[in-house]
């Protein structure tokens, strides 16, 4: 091997890192905030990423009905739970969330796209799609066992996986998309090209870092945000909306994803179910960061990245076996530094 | 147990179905679906619902086992049956192999290690050169008996029921036994069956094992049944399915696994062919709708199907009849009578730099109740988990008769003598007294899992049982003794742990709180209790709050305050001592 295919291998690591490092961050988030471990955060992924390839291609994606569809429901979950209290500002936000927010974005989306839409505007339409899905996804699915184990709430989040990705099948057929790339931008230092898309992924990943680590150790909405994750009861005593807690965790973890989403799908052919397998990297970056700690996660994504760009170099066939064997020792070593606590079940 | 003859008409039922006239073959085929799923998710009941371990991963082991014939039979042309106990093996020690890892995993960093090997199985599967690639492996051989081959569904579908029923009677032989008790403890933590002397990683890697071998029994069958092998069966979605069966069925319940298989397969077929009728041709649409319901049915009936079934059906479980006449042999005792029981010398326990227990030296004698008091936070727990194995002490020594203990674990200070009860109640609420209590005994019984399941253990169960009644009875908890332990009120739960840490047959009964929740009668009874233990030869050291209860009953008092000892004497003298005034009431009482 010589340095230039090292260099490649380092260079192609690294842009991949840096989406599992965003995905792994979403992760983070979200866990830390509602203790669900997102399973559907890599179909986040590919509905952010297709959404926007067929946006692209001047088509409405059928995510935008989905969202509507979400809405409706979310809306019934809201007025349900709500019947004993109802009052008019609970009505009020419930129809501006869950109603007039999708429908606004579906009728958007199908007024604004068309084959000479700027890219821009697919962007945020792809973005807002997304996020809207993410959001009821919470309200649907989570909300209303967000006081059971981790464990409940993992096999909720698989069954969430399950249905997304078959409606994923749905929306964007079998065949694999790609979008066009934001910028046409390309910098050259010695044998590597730096193109505008991957400087881009690598600005990103590091605002988010920055961002979120900021937003969590040093704001006062990401440490109640925090303090919902350890103590839901508590959080609720002392004043904390742990139901907008989640919600708001799901929103920006949606929108991570359909932003990594978008950042790859002009590098690489994106399949509906190409999410899964992007979001369980983010996973072991997650892990390796213990699920609690941003910058480790960053690091450990870009590890992931790195090892698995130079294992499809050596081993093309067993890049997937590698990958996901070295989570292993690392669960290990996780399990073996976490205290020694009985957790309270049931 | 003596539910012998519901099974034996679900047997007969069974057996008698394809025999039926003209009844599809296309329904065999789905009944055939369904034991199969059923074996998967039998095992995954154990480990799971009973066990704890939440495993996405067992399609893998099914993967072992079908492949493992599929090359033995196609590549080397051995014959089935002689490949059976292989498959098995290979499920077993690739079981052994990643429970080793797995089992370690704590909370939920389990289920996910589980999903990433389950992953990396699949793709290992799907890229060797000898499995076929993603091809597979085809024109595996039928079973045959003789000349008889089991070709068709209709045939292999006796050895698929056989095997499902074997499996369910083995399983629930060894739920109801000494091992059964230990896997069931295991879902509560591990602390308090550790403190009873069980093993729990070892517990733990048995019901991995076992799962794993029944994934791969299935497996076995799935490959002679299809005749062929390749990767998708045994990939992670079909992981995440034998969950949802399992879940579906209701995941503490052995024949939930196989109502759960019956419900999923069926409905899996339905979605699958009527689907595409409702919505286009589209297919997957059955993803869809399955995710939909397993997230609805965690929000509505997160117990499963079973229990709700079975609470509706009219016969109630049989009331367990306890030979008391049996007798336990008394655990091995050191043969010298020691004067002292247990010392503690300068012992210290740091978390941080928390000191939590400074340097605290005292010692308990035989024949002498002992209380340890202090305002809260004093270190009065943390002392109890020194000396009982949970913690490790930072410096300083403990022994138990003479033996040092410090760095032993709770398995080992348990078969020292020395029982105990916690400060917040760790029974498993929903096993019955007799059940909790029997874990008591764990280390008294010797038999097996093997033994278990094929009900070789009854003699030495039924002895375990007899000794859990007689303690029971002498607490005085003999009304409740069939009820679920969750049911009782909390005074008579620590009862209960009480009674549990009676059957180690203990020289010292180490006592945290046993008061706390009690009326006065009963702290009366309790405190007449303690002195009659006392009088037989016991000693007991117990912490607690209720300052009547301890001046009344200890023989000696040490008092703990911000993890140092105040003081050390007799009630009275410690009633008027001025350093544990103070540190009650404060400097100016």
């Amino acid at each position: 091997m010589n340095t230039t295919i090292m260099l490649f291998l380092l260079q192609d690591g690294i842009t991949n890192g840096a989406i599992y490092a965003l995905l792994g961050l979403a992760l983070v988030l979200v866990f830390a905030v509602t203790r669900v471990i997102l399973i559907p955060q890599g179909e986040f992924v590919t509905y952010g990423a297709l959404s926007y390839a067929m946006l692209a291609t001047g088509q409405v994606p059928g995510t935008a009905k989905l969202a509507v569809a979400m809405g409706l429901v979310a809306f019934g979950l809201d007025l349900f739970f709500a019947r004993k209290s109802l009052h008019a500002r609970l009505i009020a936000r419930a129809v501006a969330v869950d109603i007039v927010f999708p429908v606004a974005v579906c009728l958007l989306t199908y007024a604004l796209a068309g084959p000479k839409t700027p890219i821009a505007v697919n962007i945020a339409l792809a973005l807002l799609i997304v996020a809207a899905i993410g959001l009821f996804l919470y309200r649907i699915a989570f909300q209303p066992i967000a006081h059971t184990s981790v464990l409940v709430l993992l096999i909720a989040s698989v069954g969430c996986h399950l249905a997304l990705q078959g409606l994923g099948l749905v929306f964007f057929g079998a065949e694999g998309l790609r979008g066009p790339a934001l910028s046409n931008v390309a910098l050259t230092a010695g044998a590597l090209r730096f193109t505008g898309q991957s400087l881009a992924v690598y600005g990103l990943t590091i605002g988010f870092i920055v961002a979120l680590w900021l937003f969590f150790g040093y704001s006062l909405t990401g440490k109640a945000l925090r303090a919902t994750a350890v103590n839901r009861l508590g959080a609720r005593l002392v004043g904390i909306r742990t139901t907008l807690s989640g919600q708001i965790a799901f929103l920006l973890a949606s929108l991570i994803g359909a932003i990594s989403g978008i950042l790859i799908v002009p590098i690489t052919t994106l399949y509906y179910d190409t999410g899964f397998l992007i979001g369980l990297k983010g996973f072991i970056a997650a892990i390796i960061g213990g699920l609690v700690s941003y910058p480790l996660t960053a690091i450990a994504a870009i590890l992931v990245g790195v090892v698995e760009a130079f294992s499809s170099f050596y081993a093309s066939n067993f890049k997937e076996v590698i990958v996901f064997t070295l989570i292993l020792p690392v669960l290990v070593l996780r399990s073996l530094a976490a205290p020694a606590v009985e957790e309270e079940k049931d | 147990m003596t539910q012998r003859l519901p099974l034996i008409i679900f047997a007969l039922v069974m057996a008698l179905i394809p025999l039926v006239p003209g009844i599809p073959p296309f329904w065999i085929v789905l009944l055939d679906n369904i034991g199969l799923a059923a074996l998967v998710a039998m095992g995954l009941v154990l480990l799971t619902g009973v066990g704890g371990l939440t495993s996405f991963g067992q399609a893998a082991f099914c993967g072992f086992g079908a492949y493992t014939t599929a090359v033995l039979t196609t590549a080397y042309g051995v014959s089935p049956w002689l490949t059976l106990p292989v498959s098995l093996l290979v499920s077993g020690i690739a079981a052994v192999l990643l429970g080793i890892v797995t089992v370690r995993l704590s909370g939920h960093y389990l289920p996910l290690g589980t999903i990433a090997w389950g992953i990396a199985l699949f793709y290992l599967f799907s890229k060797l050169e000898f499995l076929g690639r993603n091809d597979g492996i085809s024109g595996i051989p039928p079973l045959a008996i003789g000349a008889y081959k089991m070709l068709s569904p209709g045939t292999i579908y006796y050895a698929i029921w056989i095997a499902v029923l074997i499996s369910a009677v083995l399983t629930l032989n060894l739920l109801d036994s000494r091992t059964g008790r230990a896997i069931r403890a295991l879902r509560r933590g591990h602390i308090a069956a550790e403190a009873f002397g069980v093993q729990t990683p070892r517990a733990k890697l048995l019901v991995f094992i076992y799962a794993a071998v029944l994934a791969g029994l299935s497996g076995w069958l799935y490959a002679h049944f299809q005749r062929a092998a390749n990767p998708t069966p045994f990939g992670p979605q079909a992981g995440i399915e034998y969950l949802f069966i399992a879940v579906v069925g209701g995941a503490g319940y052995v024949w939930g696994a196989v109502l759960g298989a019956g419900i999923v397969v069926i409905l899996k077929e339905v979605l699958q062919s009527y689907l595409p009728y409702i919505f286009g041709g589209q297919s997957q649409l059955e993803t869809i709708v399955f995710g939909i319901l397993l997230v609805m049915l965690l929000q509505l009936a997160p117990s499963g199907v079973w229990p709700w079934l079975m609470a509706r059906l009219p016969f109630k479980a049989v009331r367990r009849t306890v030979d008391n006449s049996l007798t336990l042999p008394a655990r091995e005792r050191a043969p010298t009578a020691a004067a002292v029981l247990l010392q503690l010398d300068k012992a210290r326990k740091q978390f941080g730099g928390v000191t939590a227990v400074n340097d605290v030296s005292f010692d308990v004698r035989a024949r002498e109740i002992v209380a340890l008091i202090g305002p809260n936070g004093a270190g009065k727990s943390t002392t109890f988990n020194l000396v009982t194995g949970v913690l490790t002490a930072t410096s300083g020594a403990i022994s138990v008769l003479g033996r040092k203990v410090e760095n032993a674990p709770p398995q080992e200070v348990v078969k020292l003598g020395v029982a105990r009860t916690f400060q917040h109640v760790k029974l498993v609420p929903d096993m019955t007294v007799l059940e909790n209590v029997a874990i008591g005994a764990h280390l008294r019984g010797h038999s097996g899992a093997v033994a278990s399941m094929l009900r070789l253990d009854r003699a030495d169960e039924a002895r375990l049982l007899a000794e859990a009644a007689r303690q029971i009875e002498r607490v005085g908890l003999t009304d409740q003794i069939d009820q679920l332990a969750g049911s009782l009120s909390l005074g008579q739960q620590r009862i209960v742990e009480i009674a549990r840490a009676l059957c180690v047959d203990p020289m010292l009964l180490l006592l945290d709180e046993p008061a706390a929740g009690l009326r006065h009668m009963e702290k009366q009874r309790l405190a007449a209790l303690l002195r009659q233990l006392r009088d037989g030869g016991m000693s007991v050291l117990l912490v607690e709050h209720d300052m009547g209860f301890v001046m009344d009953l200890a023989d000696r008092i040490v008092v703990l305050d911000f993890g140092t000892k105040i003081a050390e004497g007799t009630p009275e003298a410690i009633k008027k001592n001025p350093e544990v005034i103070k540190a009650y009431l404060g400097a100016a009482a």
